[in-house]
C-alpha cells in the first residue's frame, strides 16, 4: 500500500492505495468523483478520460501511484457553479449525448485538446474525436457540439 | 390539445442532459451501501464440457473472502422465465443461473465468489478450480440438428408463419429467384457494462435491486418468483442507464445472483461486468443463415415468397425465447405486396453466447435477406431496382393494411402509410437520377463507387398497456409516474413534452419518474420502440383527466364555470380576463391534493417505415468501403421532439454500419471467443459514420392514438445492411454479390478476385 495525493479539480485527496490500484479506481472509489466512467478498461473507449497535468489521457491504462503528486481533472469540474463550461452547454444545444456515459469521456478528450491546439483544424479534430467511443449518437451531433464548443472557446 | 402544441412537435432541450453533463449521473457502478460485498463470477473457460470437479476452498480462504457459491448453493432457485414468445418446447433448455453439471458457451457461470473488495474478488475468483471433461463444440447452426442432451435436439422448435397458396404461386411463376444469405453475430455493446446491487432491508422485509433497466416490473415480478417472495417485498430501481439497444436490463443469472445473495448474506452486494465478461455472457443476437426464394411473374412482381433460415441462438434460451426468429419471419415481407408467404426458422442451439434482442431484432436480418432478393429480382427481369421496388409496393389505399401474420402475441395490420410516396421524397432528396449519372461517369473512370437503396417496414408501440400517474406538487411541479424505462432515449423529455401540452404547464417544470417499481405497481419498460406510442398516449390521457379535475375544483373556489377557465403556463386563468390562480395553489387548497391516473391499452402494434440510400467508394487494394453519403427517410407518424428522433436515428445508422461493415463474434474451431476486447469487436468511430441527411417525415400519423404516433428507435438501424450491400453490388459491378454480414475487408477482397 501507498500514500498518495491526487489533486482532482483542485481538491487535495490523501489516499492509500494498492500499487496496482487504476487511476479511475481511484478517482471513483476513493475520491467519491464517479463522473468518470469505465467503459473497457482496456484503453479503447475512451469514457474514463480526464486531465492529468494538461493532457487528455484514460484513467484507467494509468496506476494511481503514478498520478501522485499531480493535477487532474474531472468532468466535476468543467463548471463554474451553476454555469456550465462552453463545451457542456454545446453538447446539450447540439443535442451531443443520449446515455451520456460516454459524455464526460468526450468532454475531457475535447476540452484538454482544445486548451492545447485551440486552432486545430477540423479534420484533426476528428481524428481525436475518433479515439472515444460513442454506442448512442452516431458522433455526428458530438462533432458539431465540440466544433461549436472550439469556436466559442477561441473567443475568448 | 391542438395539432400544434406548444411544446410536442417542437426539438426543445433535453430535460435529461444536465446531471449526465456534469458527472451527477447514477449510472450501476455508481451506487454503493456501506458494508456491501463483491460479486465475482467465475465463468467457464471451456465451450461445452462436463463438470468433473470445483475446488472452491483455496478461494474460500483467501482474505477478504466471505463466500463462493456454486450450483449446490443455489440449486433451489429455478431456471429464468420467458417474457416473451415463450414456448412451451423451450423450457428445458432455459439456463440456470450457475452451471449444474454441463457448461455449453464459455463464459457460463459455474461459481461465484463474494468478498470484501473488487480487486480480492476477481483474485479469489482466479484460484477456483475447475475441471472439466471436454465435449465436442457444436458452433455452426447450420449443421444437422445433434443431441443438446440425453434426450433433447439441438433444434428445440421451428417457427412458423404463412398464408395464401404458395404452392400455386411457384407453379404459375415465370422466373423463380433464389438465394442463400447470411448475418453475423452481433450485439449492442452498450458503453456502460452491466451492474446490480442487491440489498435486503430486514426491517421492512424488502429486497432491493438498483441498477435495473429496460423492464424493471416483469423482472420484479420474476425475481419475486424464483425466490419465493411476495411481490410487494421485491423492489426494483432504475438510475441512470448507459445505453440498452435491447440488450441492457433484461434478466440476468448474474441480476438474481446478487439478489440470492443479499438475501442469504444479509448484505448489500454488488456486481459490475467487466467488458470481457459483457461480451461473451450478455446477449448477443443476430446470427441467421437463409434460404429465400421468389416466385415472380413476367414484370418481376412476386407471387409467392418462401424462406427457410437457421437462428443460432447460442447455448440456451433467455427471456426473449423465440421472439428474434419470431419476428424475422414476421416482418420479412416488409412493404411489398406478397400473395403467398411460407417462413421457417429453425431455433438451434450451439455452444456459444445465449443470445436475446439487438436494435431492431429479426428485421436488421431480413430487411437485408428481402431488399437483396428484391435486387435479384430486378436483375432476373433486367429492370431497375427503384422500379422492380415500385411494382411490389403496398398501395396507400391498401391502408390499413392486414398482413395476414401474427408476432408479439398481435396480428400484423399496417395501420397507415403511403410507402411510394416516402420512396418518390428520399429519391427526390438524393437527387437520384443525377446521382446514378454521376456514379457511372466515376465508375467509367475506373472507381468503384456506387449506390443503393432498402425499404422497410418498422414496428412500434408495443402493448398491451401502460399507466400513468401525475401529480401537481404544492409548489407548483408536476411529477409525471410512469412504468416505462429511459435507456438513454429522452423519454423523460418527450413525455414532459406531451403532459405539458395537454395539462397547459411548462415543460421543464415536468419531472418524470420511471423504472421505479414502489412508485408504480405496473408498467411495461420500454424496448419495441413502445414508450413514446403508449406511454405517450397515457400520458396524455392522465393529463387531460388532471386538467378536467383541476379546472373543475378550481372553478368552484374560483366562482366561475370550468367551461370558461383555461391553463396556461401553470396558471389557471379566466377566459374573460380577471383574477387567477396558480395551479400549485389549488394544489395546496385541495386536501387530497391534484392528481389523476390513466391508462392507454392498445392491441396493435403501429407500423413506421423508411427508406434508406447509401452511397459508397469500395477501396479494391484494402477491401475497405468508405460511405460517401446516406440518406434516411423514416415516417414516424408525429415527431414528439423531431432532434430527438433525429437523434434515434442517426444512432441507429451507427450501429447498423457497425453491424454491416466491422462487428462480428467470432470463435475458433474449439469455440474460444476471439472477440473479447473492443479492440476485436470493432464498432464504428467517428471517423466511419457519416453526417446522414436524416428526412422525418409525418405523413402517415397511425390511426390507433389521438396523437398519431409512430416509434423512432429501430429505424435508423433496420435496413442499414440491405442498403449498404446494394451499394457495394453497384460499385464493383456484380449485382447479388454481397450475400454475407459484416462486409469485411477480407470477405471483399474475396468478392473482388
Amino acid at each position: 500500500m501507498t500514500d498518495i495525493t491526487l489533486t482532482i479539480n483542485g481538491h487535495a485527496h490523501a489516499i492509500r492505495v494498492e500499487d496496482r490500484r487504476t487511476l479511475a479506481d481511484a478517482i471513483r472509489e476513493d475520491c467519491g468523483q464517479t463522473g468518470t466512467h469505465l467503459g473497457c478498461e482496456h484503453g479503447i473507449c475512451g469514457a474514463c478520460t480526464v486531465i492529468v497535468d494538461g493532457e487528455p489521457l484514460r484513467a484507467c491504462l494509468m496506476f494511481a501511484v503514478q498520478a501522485d503528486g499531480k493535477s487532474i481533472r474531472t468532468v466535476e469540474g468543467l463548471a463554474d457553479g451553476d454555469e456550465l463550461h462552453p463545451m457542456q452547454r454545446a453538447f446539450m444545444e447540439h443535442h451531443g449525448l443520449q446515455c451520456g456515459f460516454c459524455t464526460p469521456g468526450f468532454l475531457m478528450l475535447a476540452v484538454g485538446v482544445l486548451e492545447k491546439d485551440p486552432d486545430i483544424s477540423d479534420d484533426d479534430l476528428l481524428d481525436v474525436l475518433s479515439s472515444n467511443l460513442c454506442r448512442c449518437t452516431g458522433y455526428q451531433n458530438i462533432i458539431k457540439a465540440v466544433r461549436a464548443a472550439a469556436k466559442e472557446m477561441r473567443g475568448k | 390539445m391542438t395539432a400544434a402544441g406548444k411544446f410536442v412537435g417542437r426539438s426543445v432541450p433535453r430535460l435529461e442532459d444536465r446531471p449526465l453533463l456534469t458527472g451527477h449521473g447514477r449510472f450501476a457502478a455508481d451506487i454503493s451501501f456501506p458494508g456491501q460485498l463483491h460479486m465475482r463470477v467465475v465463468r467457464s473457460a471451456v465451450a461445452h464440457g462436463k463438470i468433473r470437479a470445483i475446488d472452491a476452498a483455496p478461494a474460500q480462504r483467501f482474505p477478504g473472502v466471505h463466500a463462493v457459491w456454486t450450483f449446490a448453493d443455489i440449486m433451489h432457485i429455478p431456471p429464468i422465465g420467458f417474457r416473451l414468445t415463450g414456448l412451451k418446447q423451450l423450457e428445458p433448455y432455459r439456463q440456470r443461473i450457475l452451471a449444474r453439471d454441463v457448461v455449453r458457451y464459455v463464459g457460463e457461470p459455474i461459481a461465484a465468489v463474494f468478498a470484501d473488495d473488487p480487486y480480492r474478488a476477481e483474485d479469489a475468483a482466479d484460484l477456483v478450480e475447475v475441471e472439466i471433461e471436454h465435449r465436442r463444440a457444436t458452433l455452426l447452426a447450420t449443421e444437422e440438428p445433434g443431441f443438446y442432451d440425453d434426450e433433447r435436439s439441438t433444434e428445440p422448435a421451428i417457427v412458423q408463419k404463412g398464408y395464401g397458396d404458395l404452392d400455386a404461386a411457384f407453379r404459375a411463376a415465370h422466373a423463380v429467384v433464389s438465394l442463400e444469405l447470411s448475418i453475423g453475430r452481433h450485439s449492442g455493446v452498450p458503453l456502460e457494462c452491466r451492474g446490480a446491487i442487491a440489498r435486503y432491508d430486514a426491517e421492512r422485509d424488502v429486497l432491493e435491486m438498483h441498477g435495473a433497466a429496460k423492464v424493471p416490473h416483469w423482472n420484479r415480478d420474476q425475481l419475486a418468483q424464483m425466490l419465493g417472495r411476495t411481490r410487494e417485498s421485491v423492489q426494483l430501481y432504475e438510475g441512470h442507464v448507459g445505453g440498452g439497444f435491447g440488450i441492457r436490463g433484461e434478466l440476468y443469472p448474474e441480476d438474481v445472483l446478487v439478489c440470492a445473495a443479499a438475501l442469504k448474506f444479509r448484505k448489500p452486494v454488488k456486481w459490475i461486468e467487466d467488458r470481457r465478461e459483457h461480451l461473451i455472457a450478455a446477449n448477443h443476437s443476430r446470427q441467421q443463415a437463409h434460404k429465400i426464394s421468389a416466385a415472380i411473374d413476367v414484370e418481376g412482381r412476386i407471387l409467392g415468397i418462401e424462406d427457410e433460415f437457421v437462428h443460432d441462438n447460442g447455448a440456451y434460451m433467455r427471456t426473449h425465447a423465440a421472439t428474434v426468429p419470431d419476428l424475422a419471419a414476421a416482418m420479412l415481407p416488409g412493404p411489398y405486396r406478397v400473395p403467398a408467404y411460407r417462413a421457417r426458422g429453425h431455433i438451434r442451439l450451439t455452444n456459444k453466447t445465449p443470445c436475446g434482442t439487438y436494435r431492431a431484432p429479426g428485421r436488421f436480418e431480413t430487411s437485408f435477406v428481402r431488399e437483396r432478393l428484391l435486387d435479384a429480382i430486378a436483375a432476373k427481369v433486367g429492370v431497375d431496382r427503384v422500379e422492380i421496388r415500385r411494382r411490389n409496393l403496398i398501395a396507400k389505399s391498401a391502408m390499413p393494411y392486414t398482413l395476414g401474420l401474427d408476432t408479439l402475441g398481435t396480428h400484423i395490420v399496417y395501420d397507415s402509410g403511403d410507402y411510394a410516396g416516402l420512396l418518390d421524397k428520399a429519391l427526390a432528396a438524393a437527387n437520384w437520377a443525377t446521382l446514378q449519372d454521376q456514379l457511372k461517369a466515376r465508375r467509367a473512370l475506373g472507381e468503384k463507387a456506387g449506390a443503393g437503396i432498402a425499404l422497410f417496414v418498422e414496428k412500434s408501440g408495443l402493448g398491451p398497456f401502460d399507466t400513468v400517474r401525475i401529480e401537481v406538487d404544492r409548489d407548483g411541479g408536476i411529477e409525471v409516474v410512469t412504468g416505462v424505462a429511459s435507456l438513454g432515449q429522452g423519454v423523460e423529455t418527450a413525455m414532459a413534452q406531451i403532459c405539458a401540452d395537454a395539462l397547459g404547464v411548462d415543460y421543464a417544470r415536468v419531472r418524470v419518474t420511471h423504472g421505479q417499481t414502489d412508485r408504480i405497481d405496473r408498467g411495461m419498460g420500454a424496448f419495441a420502440s413502445r414508450a413514446t406510442v403508449m406511454c405517450g398516449e397515457a400520458t396524455r390521457l392522465a393529463a387531460v383527466k388532471l386538467r378536467a379535475t383541476a379546472l373543475a375544483a378550481a372553478a368552484e373556489l374560483m366562482q366561475a364555470r370550468a367551461a370558461d377557465l383555461d391553463i396556461v403556463d401553470g396558471e389557471i386563468i379566466r377566459a374573460g380576463g380577471g383574477p387567477s390562480m396558480p395551479l400549485a395553489a389549488l394544489a395546496r387548497a385541495l386536501p387530497g391534493g391534484l392528481s389523476a391516473e390513466d391508462t392507454f391499452e392498445s392491441s396493435h402494434m403501429v407500423y413506421p417505415y423508411g427508406v434508406h440510400i447509401a452511397v459508397v467508394r469500395v477501396d479494391a487494394d484494402t477491401g475497405a468501403v468508405a460511405i460517401e453519403r446516406y440518406l434516411i427517410a423514416y415516417d414516424v407518424g408525429r415527431a414528439v421532439n423531431p432532434m430527438l428522433v433525429e437523434g434515434q436515428i442517426a444512432g441507429g445508422l451507427a450501429q447498423g454500419i457497425g453491424g454491416t461493415l466491422l462487428e462480428e463474434f467470432r470463435y475458433d474451431e474449439n469455440g474460444e471467443p476471439l472477440s473479447v476486447t473492443l479492440a476485436d469487436y470493432l464498432m464504428p468511430t467517428a471517423r466511419e459514420v457519416p453526417a446522414a441527411e436524416i428526412i422525418v417525415t409525418e405523413d402517415a400519423p397511425s390511426p390507433l392514438n389521438p396523437l398519431g404516433l409512430k416509434g423512432a428507435g429501430e429505424g435508423g438501424a433496420n435496413p442499414v445492411g440491405a442498403a449498404i450491400a446494394s451499394a457495394i453490388d453497384d460499385a464493383i459491378g456484380t449485382p447479388g454479390a454481397v450475400t454475407e454480414l459484416p462486409i469485411t475487408p477480407q470477405r471483399l477482397k474475396a468478392l473482388l478476385k
